[in-house]
């Protein structure tokens, strides 16, 4: 029996789910997917605020909900640990009073000390008496945060924590909880559609579309190797193209992409002449240096038009047109002033082929 | 001036608010929170004594309840005295009709209270009747405030349906409006107008606050 906490859920309707999941004690595991993937229905059902139609979650030795057995522990009886996207403090108590309510298992004179000693470590000493509406989005937050692990909670859940408040506050707040994290030895469930976020504050990523768990792996594995184009566009993977197998050879595989021979990768275990999707990311598409002819990596290079250029940051976003496709890349400022790059120019770019991952044809 | 009748009065709009509170929150709390079929049903006949005749009301009640009805036979075989043209049955009519005075302000009230804020209380390992002594009704309690001093007025100023159901038995049925009814017709416009002020002046009272306590909900739940 596996540490920590297991779920295996199915159902139909009226929110579809096939979704399997296993966090660790001490592992941040972030369920990532569109809003209406269904990963807030799997946070409220480890709760036990909603009941699936058939599954199973267990909890370290404890079983939760087993549907054969007619297992469902209320979720009082679950102690699990909740932080929900709006807060939801009770709005009549004082940030001190909504921790110490949390904390019923104690006698009640022990449970202002500890709620006190709460909110120290949340930094929000000297705001004990303040009621909800009286503090800020952040502190909110830390309050609601100190609510959910001033029980001792066996399994830590956050439901999209960040979303209710701005950039500056989230930053800070993400701060605070990497520092809580090396303290916190429960499995940790972070629902959020922001991937950067997720990529941020998880060790795994769970990705969900329509209730059916994807793929679950590291960041940098799932960036690197999605399962199929599905995972690779929910990642937010932009260059995700058909393409056919045309032969292996001893260190690369060669792909046709339109007109377009490609040395990519070599994955030998698609047949030649097997239709197949590949992906790569926008990091793996250069400006080509003329002089560059170095034989022995797998870049290719292909010439292509300058469709749109788009203005992020430091950076500009350049979409090319490539035969049917188009491809996207990542130019910094500096580098697209030199090259004079503009709107509907002939460009030559090369693909690094080691980052092009070859995946099974989507349906 | 009938001190009687004003008495009367009071008990009756007292013990009707007293029988009303338990019901509405009970009711006004499951329409607020859960969707059934016939929802809709039930909500149109918990508003019915709003739009219905007084009148009207009162003669199914005079009927329900008469000597010759079930309920009425299975009261006197009980109690060994008659349902209707009593005080019993008066306040019986009484909470029947101020069923939707009592419900509707409660329900609003649990309606406000974000889903969110009950879910985190169950999380926080926090058993049903805590919820709703620790959060629930300090959440909802103006609502609740509201809907009793809503009843208590509607009930001390009550005509039709006590004419109907009760008759104007003095000290057992005939209630102040019902007094200030008699003395007009008996001419006694003196009497008439003391009654008529000292109910307006309670019906301002109970009103005024009704809206504070209205206000006050919503200040609660402005950043809720």
């Amino acid at each position: 029996m596996p540490e920590g906490l297991y779920l295996h859920l199915t159902q139909d309707s009226p929110i579809p789910l096939a979704a399997q999941i296993h966090c660790a004690p001490g592992e941040v595991l972030a369920l990532v997917g569109p809003s209406g993937s269904g990963k807030s229905t799997l946070l409220r059902s480890i709760a036990g605020l909603y009941k699936p139609d058939t599954g199973i979650i267990r909890c370290g030795e404890t079983v939760w909900f087993d549907s054969t057995q007619n297992i469902n522990i209320p979720t009082a009886a679950r102690r699990v640990g909740m932080v929900f996207q709006n807060f939801a403090l009770f709005p009549h108590l004082n940030a001190l009073d909504n921790i110490a309510e949390a904390m019923l298992d104690y006698p009640k004179n022990e449970r202002i000390e500890r709620a006190r000693s709460w909110l120290a470590r949340v930094h929000l000493l000297g705001l004990e008496k303040r009621l909800p509406r009286q503090l800020s989005g952040g502190q909110q937050q830390r309050v609601a945060l100190a609510r959910a692990l001033a029980r001792e909670p066996k399994v830590l859940l956050l439901d999209e924590p960040f979303s209710a408040v701005d950039r500056r506050t989230r930053e800070s707040l993400y701060d605070e909880l990497a520092e809580l994290r090396a303290e916190l030895n429960m499995p940790v469930l972070l629902v959020t559609h922001d991937l950067d976020e997720a990529t941020l504050l998880a060790d795994r990523m769970s990705i969900l579309n329509v209730g059916k768990t994807l793929q679950t792996d590291t960041p940098d594995q799932l960036l690197a190797a999605p399962h199929d184009a599905e995972v690779a566009k929910l990642m937010g993977m932009r260059n995700v193209f058909r393409g056919r197998v045309i032969r292996h050879e001893a260190t690369h595989s060669i792909i046709a992409w339109g007109e377009h021979e490609l040395r990519v990768r070599r994955r030998g275990e698609f047949n030649a002449e097997t239709a197949i999707n590949w992906a790569m990311p926008t990091s793996g598409v250069l400006l080509m240096p003329s002089r560059s002819r170095d034989s022995a990596t797998l870049d290719n290079e292909i010439s292509v038009q300058i469709v749109k250029m788009l203005a992020l940051g430091e950076q500009y976003r350049v979409t090319l047109q490539a035969g049917q496709d188009r491809l996207t890349m990542n130019v910094p400022r500096h580098i697209a002033q030199r090259y004079a790059l503009a709107e509907n120019q002939q460009i030559n770019v090369r693909l690094r082929g080691e980052t092009v991952h070859l995946m099974p044809l989507d349906a | 001036m009938d001190w009687s009748a004003l008495r009367l009065s009071l008990e009756l709009s007292f013990w009707t608010m007293l029988i009303l509170l338990p019901i509405g929150i009970c009711l006004g709390r499951h329409l607020a929170w859960t969707q059934f079929r016939s929802k809709s049903v039930v909500e149109a006949l918990l508003t019915l004594p709003l739009v219905l005749p007084p009148t009207v009301l009162g003669f199914y009640l005079l009927v329900a309840m008469g000597a010759r009805s079930p309920i009425g036979q299975a009261y006197e075989s009980l109690f060994g005295q008659q349902l209707s043209f009593s005080f019993a049955g008066l306040l019986v009519a009484s909470v029947i009709f101020n069923l939707p005075f009592a419900i509707q302000p409660m329900q609003r009230a649990f309606e406000a209270i974000p889903q969110e804020v009950r879910e985190a209380a169950r999380c926080c390992g926090l058993s049903p009747w805590r919820i709703l002594g620790r959060i629930e009704l300090p959440l909802a309690w103006p609502g609740i405030l509201s809907a009793l001093v809503l009843t208590f007025a509607h009930t001390l100023g009550e005509f039709g349906v006590v004419l109907m159901v009760g008759g104007s038995i003095p000290g057992e049925t005939r209630t102040i409006a019902i007094a200030i009814y008699d003395r007009v017709q008996a001419f006694d416009n003196q009497a008439a107008a003391t009654m008529s002020a000292v109910l307006l002046l309670i019906s301002l009272a109970a009103i005024s606050l009704s809206y504070f306590a209205t206000s006050r909900l919503a200040k609660r739940h402005e950043h809720a």
